[in-house]
């Protein structure tokens, strides 16, 4: 079998979005330099003696940009909608936009609704008017999708991620499977890596870890920083002091130094990062029971059986999520027993619990200073004073009136922070801390691949790139965000 | 000003001494020295060997009295072993009794003895320390004015295309982390797959001799990931300053574009990208320990790597002082910096 091209049988419109491209580069640039310049376009008076102008050649060139920047998007459709039509004979790209078809669909359905109904849907309604904003959230819904049917439902990868194939190590992409069966899919996409393993199914596969894990454990980086950040600025005095040279500790600390001390087999082994994750992982819980607590301790006949039931189920997840092989801390001298196995339903695996805790040790202090920050601005204002005056207690005051009012610059940085999780997760795979080395994770891929780099790059390209998409969709949903939130 | 320099020289070195020892209680943990000594002695050691090498080292000591030892405040171990041969800390058996000192810790000058590199751990750092230097110097020299360029410029007329376009552009810097653009870099601009063979994919002729070949890469990694940040900080220090009134002022009076930026804004726009610089320089610690990995270039990041996944303890508390003390003194620069450049805070 031929070795497939990149955009095989629809090859015709590589010179047509290639042309568009250059046009649109030109433009942008011509525009600029007009803009520094600065022409006034020509006015001319109506009869009436209202005054019109003219775009001037700034708005002519803008003109030219735009359309050259829809011909580049409709082409750039055109190759996906081309591919999912004709499969592997449109290429690898169209290969690969057929593997991805329900990513498509559940993108196409996920923003006709919401395009739909944006008016009723509050701060994400607002999001979708924003182009920024909408690459953002598409470039990042493209990722959670393709985590979701690839990872968990296992619908786009091609092969398995862990078997070697004889004869495809370091093959370039678009190659023939060899001695493939009649069942197979017949070629390696995105080539195969140096154990001979299909590159676009790890891709796949790691992307759904990397989803998984960045945004959980930025949520529960939130928790800890709230928790503890609403009283050190609420308050002030000793406790702030104290919590603030705690932050201070550990955001000094180069990360990948600390990395290396808390992920090393040794370290693991003695169970501190289970404790670790005993006392981070219960911030949840905490946060929950005084954020009901302070709202309805009123009213005793909704508090009390509600916060049986939250405080039961949530006291349940932390349990299972702390507990493993039904030992909290298991190590050579002493056993802690947690959960057994029955009861326990969040399944994780230690090596993934390490990660997630140093994460979120790491994430936590900046969330703290964050939320002080805001605290200690929000606690001047007026309704808080009236709230004081009513005399609602600190913790109503601090959750139902400070929080509320932070939830802007917060919703912000959580967006950013999960892009920064997801880079912290690409350092620790890139040095091959934490996660197994067989893990399709996008760092120890990129790790993996970066020792032949300059003989065969596309091993680590694929991930690198599949990285660089994500943070910068998530960093676009964040300006996007910073700019609607503004707007009102 | 004098006491708040002080206070924070006090506090500096409250933290510096509470990270030393965080990191020295965990360099220290059982299952950590068991590694080491099997890694310096043999691999096949039975626990008693084990024990006993840990035993005549001074490692089996409590924690406080080994941290003391190394902090020079404690006197050295001295070990006798049946043989009568003497293990210590301080001296070896060749030592004259009457040169052997009680005390050698960091209070002593002497930063003890790396177990990897069989080398005196002071001379050590210093020496990468000064290879780092040189990277980070040209670091700085590409980053900083082109950040504040980018920044001044899509400050200026906020919303323009300029501005558009630029800010477009850091986002997109600070959305790659530097094992994706030296990955990039490499394999577009180093690797046979794409034929460019403009610059070289290890920076490791980059220690004798600097030249734009083997060292542009690196440099341009590290930067980008810095630069965007830094240049959105300008961004939005510059825009806040063009809507101030006496910008407007100077607008109504006539006064040229480039003078209005170049004279008016420009000075009050500074204030707060130094500030971001300064406390940008500690993250740069990461990205030099990631592209030193990366480009093969063995300075300072390229040690810590080394001491951690070894576990050289005084090597390693050596590394952890010196990013300690860099990030702190930063954060002193900075605090510092900001009050004198800025004579608002100055006479409040």
């Amino acid at each position: 079998m031929e070795p497939l091209s990149w955009t095989g049988s629809l090859g015709g419109l590589n010179l047509f979005i290639s042309l568009a491209l250059a046009v649109m580069v030109i433009a942008l640039v011509a525009q600029i330099i007009v803009g520094i310049i600065g022409t006034a376009g020509g006015r001319a008076i109506n009869a009436d003696g209202t005054l019109a102008s003219d775009q001037g050649l700034s708005g002519f060139i803008g003109l030219i940009a735009r359309y050259a920047f829809y011909a580049v998007v409709a082409i750039a459709l055109a190759y996906v909608i081309g591919g999912i039509l004709l499969g592997t004979s449109a290429g690898i790209i169209g290969g690969m936009a057929r593997q991805l078809l329900p990513v498509w669909i559940a993108l196409v359905a996920t923003f006709a609704v919401s395009i739909t109904f944006k008016r009723k849907l509050g701060l994400y309604g607002k999001l979708f008017d924003s182009t920024v904003g909408m690459i953002g959230f598409g470039l990042v819904l493209f990722w959670v999708f393709t985590g979701f049917f690839g990872g968990m439902l296992d619908l786009i990868v091609t092969h398995n991620t862990l078997s070697q194939f004889s004869g495809m190590k370091n093959e370039l992409p678009g190659m023939p499977l060899t001695g493939a069966e009649e069942g197979d899919f017949q070629w390696f996409l995105l080539g195969g890596d140096n154990l001979a393993r299909d590159v676009f199914s790890r891709l796949i596969v790691g992307s759904w870890i990397v989803v998984v894990i960045a945004p959980l454990a930025t949520l529960f980086a939130f928790m800890v920083g709230i928790t503890l950040g609403l009283p050190a600025g609420y308050y002030g005095g000793r406790l702030d002091t104290i919590l603030s040279f705690l932050a201070n500790l550990i955001l000094a600390f180069p990360v990948i130094l600390l990395f290396y001390l808390l992920v090393t087999p040794e370290i693991v082994e003695t169970g501190i990062p289970n404790y670790m994750a005993a006392v981070l992982f219960i911030f949840p819980v905490i946060f929950a029971t005084v954020l009901l607590n302070s709202r309805f301790y009123t009213q005793p006949s909704v508090r009390t059986p509600l916060l049986i039931v939250v405080i039961g189920g949530l006291f349940w997840a932390y349990l299972s999520l702390i507990t493993n092989d039904g030992n909290i801390v298991a190590n050579d001298d002493y056993k802690i027993p947690g959960l057994p196995q029955l009861l326990d339903w969040i399944p994780m695996p230690p090596e993934i619990l390490v990660v997630f805790v140093s994460v979120v040790f790491v994430n936590s202090p900046t969330v703290f200073r964050i939320v002080r920050g805001l605290a200690l601005d929000i606690k001047t204002r007026d309704y808080v004073a009236a709230a004081q005056t009513r005399g609602e207690g600190p913790w109503y005051i601090m959750l139902w009136e400070i929080l509320p009012n932070a939830r802007g610059p917060l919703i912000v940085d959580f967006c950013l922070r999960i892009g920064y999780t997801t880079i912290l997760l690409g350092t620790l795979g890139f040095f091959g801390l934490g996660l197994e080395s067989e893990s399709p994770d996008w760092g120890t891929t990129i790790n993996a691949g970066r020792r032949l780099l300059s003989i065969y790059p596309h091993a680590a390209i694929a991930p690198a790139v599949s990285l660089l998409t994500l943070v910068l969709g998530l960093n676009l949903l964040a300006d996007g965000l910073r700019e609607e939130s503004l707007r009102d | 000003m004098g006491l708040f320099i002080l206070r924070r020289l006090g506090v500096m070195l409250l933290t510096a001494l509470c990270l030393t020892f965080i990191v020295f209680w965990l360099t220290n943990l059982y299952p950590n020295l068991e590694k080491l000594a099997k890694t310096q002695g043999n691999f096949r050691m039975s626990d008693e060997a084990v024990s006993s090498y840990l035993g005549n080292r001074g490692y089996l000591e409590p924690t406080p009295m080994k941290f003391g030892q190394w902090l020079g405040v404690v006197p050295g171990y001295v070990t006798e072993k049946d043989d009568g041969t003497i293990i210590a800390r301080c001296f070896t058996s060749e030592t004259a009794v009457e040169d052997r000192p009680t005390f050698c810790g960091i209070l002593q000058g002497d930063w003890g003895f790396s177990t990897v590199f069989k080398d005196d751990v002071g001379s050590l750092v210093a020496l990468r320390l000064g290879l780092t230097g040189k990277l980070m110097f040209f670091v700085l020299l590409l980053m900083v004015p082109s950040a504040l360029l980018i920044g001044i410029l899509a400050g200026m007329r906020e919303g323009s295309k300029l501005d558009r376009t630029l800010s477009t552009a850091s986002i997109v810097t600070t959305a790659t982390p530097e094992y994706v653009s030296g990955v990039i870099f490499i394999a577009v601009f180093a690797s046979s797959a794409f034929g460019l063979k403009w610059f070289k994919g290890s920076a490791t002729s980059a220690m004798d001799g600097a030249n734009f070949e083997n060292f542009f890469l690196p440099v341009l990694t590290i930067s980008l990931y810095g630069m965007g940040y830094i240049a959105r900080m300008t961004r939005a220090s510059m825009t806040e300053v063009m809507t101030a009134q006496y910008i407007r002022t100077a607008r109504l009076k006539g006064v040229k574009f480039s003078d209005i930026v170049m004279k008016h804004a420009l000075r009050n726009a500074l204030i707060a990208p130094f500030t971001v610089i300064m406390l940008q320089i500690p993250w740069l610690l990461n990205g030099v320990v990631i592209v030193e990995t990366l480009f093969n270039y063995k300075g300072f990041g390229w040690l810590l790597v080394q001491a951690a996944s070894n576990n050289d303890i005084e090597l390693l508390l050596a590394v952890s002082v010196v990013s300690v003390v860099v990030v702190l003194v930063t954060q002193l620069i900075s605090d510092i910096g900001y009050v004198y450049l800025n004579p608002r805070i100055r006479i409040s």
